[in-house]
């Protein structure tokens, strides 16, 4: 056996700036995630940039440290292509290509979606998943067939970690809005009714966030009580579109992850959900569920083995690239 | 007396002998994930909303089964048992002229529904029944929704010709054809050419890919 294979990955695809270190034994080296913490209001785009590009220097440093490697000791670059924002993806593109071209090792342009699959997979050794994914900015359901990741069901606007932070900020929860409000819904106990809206397999947040906040704003209910029926709703929704992907597909294995996965209550749904079906439950642990930079570089890793790789001259980044229209190669 | 005929995610249905007649129950299955004061409102919605559906298909010429009774209590439809079989396996005996006729049919029919501000939201032959008279029945709307917005209309065009390459691919084009055919006359040129717009627009963003389709064909058809 060969010296193993060493990738370094960069994520930044929203919020936050993450450097991974993966290699080929299927070892993640390291995982420094650097978060950018809005003053107020939501991610304003250029601002996180600005702090991608301000503690990018220090991330790669402490990644490397963390893995006990030397720059010479990387064979190959990966970085986030999309999607996400704009700005953010620019910038960790740009570490991405000036660290290869500087170290004179390929760059690998990876999928965000991509990725979040491939790491849970890696992490809790589920081999072919139904994979449900929820974060601040995806909801998607889906599981490998025919080569491709393929989208079973999908929002239709915003993602459910959206829909949830929204909400908290709005109510005065706090940041990150998604573990205040399932702190605030175990205190609520009614069920305030809200637009629970499933159109074929796809989902719809944005008339549910709205009402929420209507409902909020008019002062008649408790926080607590409208927490927990956007809970209930939320998950609900998600829960019934994952049933269906999971009876169309008969997958034997279901994977919980993105930032959402962390939530007690949609876990519970969707274990639920699995074990009727007579398919195990995995959740993906939380470092590697939210968004970061080892699921860039073990996934680039695949990549590269199966013999991608992305010149500096293709490496634009695409802020709508869909799951669906990579051609899973390594698998 | 009950017989189970076919188990989805959603629904059960079964064939029984009611008020002296054959007829089809659809029951609407409680989802134990979600709390019970949700689950209940979402049953109950779902089955005034199909009742309703099916009863407005009428309104536009397509035929449906007739609904009998809704259980609001137990989220149960009693309707028509169809007698005939499912056009998913029909096609595959049908000549040349047969084929024709039946799917300019079903492009009319699909055009009624668009015409009055109707979209089936599932249109594939697994939820048709062809009658030994050739009449086509449109018996699953656990998917329809009163809309005219033509980007829907659009979407149960384009998944219906998927629909057609993955299933009836011997004949896809063919069958196409006698679909546009039938389709355009009910909706009329200046509407076919609006929802065609779109339809190549759907198909250019690849939102829809046909594995999405499949996933959308559900719980009720009929075994």
């Amino acid at each position: 056996m060969g010296k193993p294979v060493i990738c370094l990955g960069i994520e930044s695809t929203a919020d936050d700036l993450g450097v991974g270190v993966a290699s080929s034994e299927g070892r993640i080296l390291a995982n420094v995630i650097m978060a950018y913490t809005p003053e107020k209001g939501g991610i304003h785009p250029r601002e996180a940039a600005r702090h991608h590009s301000r503690v990018a220097g220090e991330a790669v440093r402490k990644a490397l440290e963390q893995a006990s490697v030397d720059p010479e000791d990387i064979d190959v670059v990966a970085f986030s292509q999309g999607p996400g924002m704009g700005p953010c993806l620019r910038t960790g593109a740009t570490v991405a290509r000036a660290m290869a071209v500087y170290l004179g090792v390929p760059l690998v342009g990876v999928n965000h979606c991509v990725a979040h699959i491939e790491i849970g997979k890696l992490t809790t050794g589920v081999e072919d998943p139904l994979t449900l994914y929820v974060s601040g900015g995806n909801t998607i359901v889906s599981a490998l067939e025919g080569g491709r990741y393929r989208v079973f069901g999908e929002t239709l606007d915003i993602a459910v970690g959206n829909c949830l932070d929204v909400f908290a900020r709005e109510a005065g929860l706090g940041y990150p809005g998604g573990p205040a409000v399932e702190e605030a819904a175990l205190k609520g106990s009614r069920y305030i009714r809200l637009p629970y809206t499933v159109k074929g397999m796809d989902m719809s947040f944005s008339g549910l966030l709205t009402h929420a906040l209507r409902l909020l704003r008019s002062g008649r209910y408790r926080v607590e009580d409208l927490c927990y029926s956007l809970q209930e709703t939320a998950f609900s929704m998600l829960a019934e579109i994952t049933e269906r992907a999971l009876a169309h597909t008969r997958k034997s294995e279901v994977l919980l992850t993105g930032g959402v996965a962390a939530n007690r209550r949609l876990q519970e749904m969707i274990r639920f959900v699995a074990e009727e079906h007579n398919a195990t439950f995995h959740v993906v642990p939380k470092e590697y569920a939210v968004d970061n930079g080892a699921m860039i570089a073990w996934t680039g890793l695949l990549m590269f083995r199966a013999g991608v790789e992305t010149p500096v001259e293709e490496s634009f980044v695409r802020p709508r690239w869909r799951l669906d229209e990579v051609e899973v190669v390594w698998a | 007396m009950r017989k189970l005929l076919a188990k989805g995610a959603e629904a059960h249905l079964y064939l029984e002998d009611w008020q002296g007649m054959r007829v089809l129950v659809k029951r609407r299955v409680p989802k134990p994930y979600r709390i019970p004061e949700l689950d209940g409102e979402v049953r109950r919605f779902r089955t005034v909303h199909e009742a309703e559906m099916l009863h407005r298909a009428k309104l536009a010429g397509v035929p449906t089964p007739v609904v009998y009774f809704v259980d609001l209590k137990d989220y149960t439809i009693y309707m028509e048992y169809v007698e005939g079989e499912r056009l998913r396996e029909a096609v595959e005996r049908m000549d040349a002229s047969e084929r024709r006729r039946v799917f300019e049919l079903v492009g009319t029919l699909v055009g009624r529904l668009h015409a009055h501000g109707m979209i089936h939201g599932d249109v594939t032959t697994s939820n048709m029944i062809i009658r030994p008279d050739g009449t086509v029945f449109f018996v699953d709307f656990g998917l329809g929704e009163v809309s005219s917005d033509v980007e829907r209309m659009g979407v149960d065009v384009h998944l219906f010709e998927e629909m057609l390459v993955s299933t009836h691919y011997r004949h896809a084009e063919e069958l196409r054809d006698a679909f546009l055919r039938g389709y355009r006359s009910a909706v009329g040129l200046e509407t076919f050419k609006r929802v065609m717009e779109k339809v190549e627009e759907i198909r250019r963003r690849g939102r829809y890919v046909s594995e999405r389709r499949v996933g959308k064909v559900r719980d009720v058809q009929r075994g």
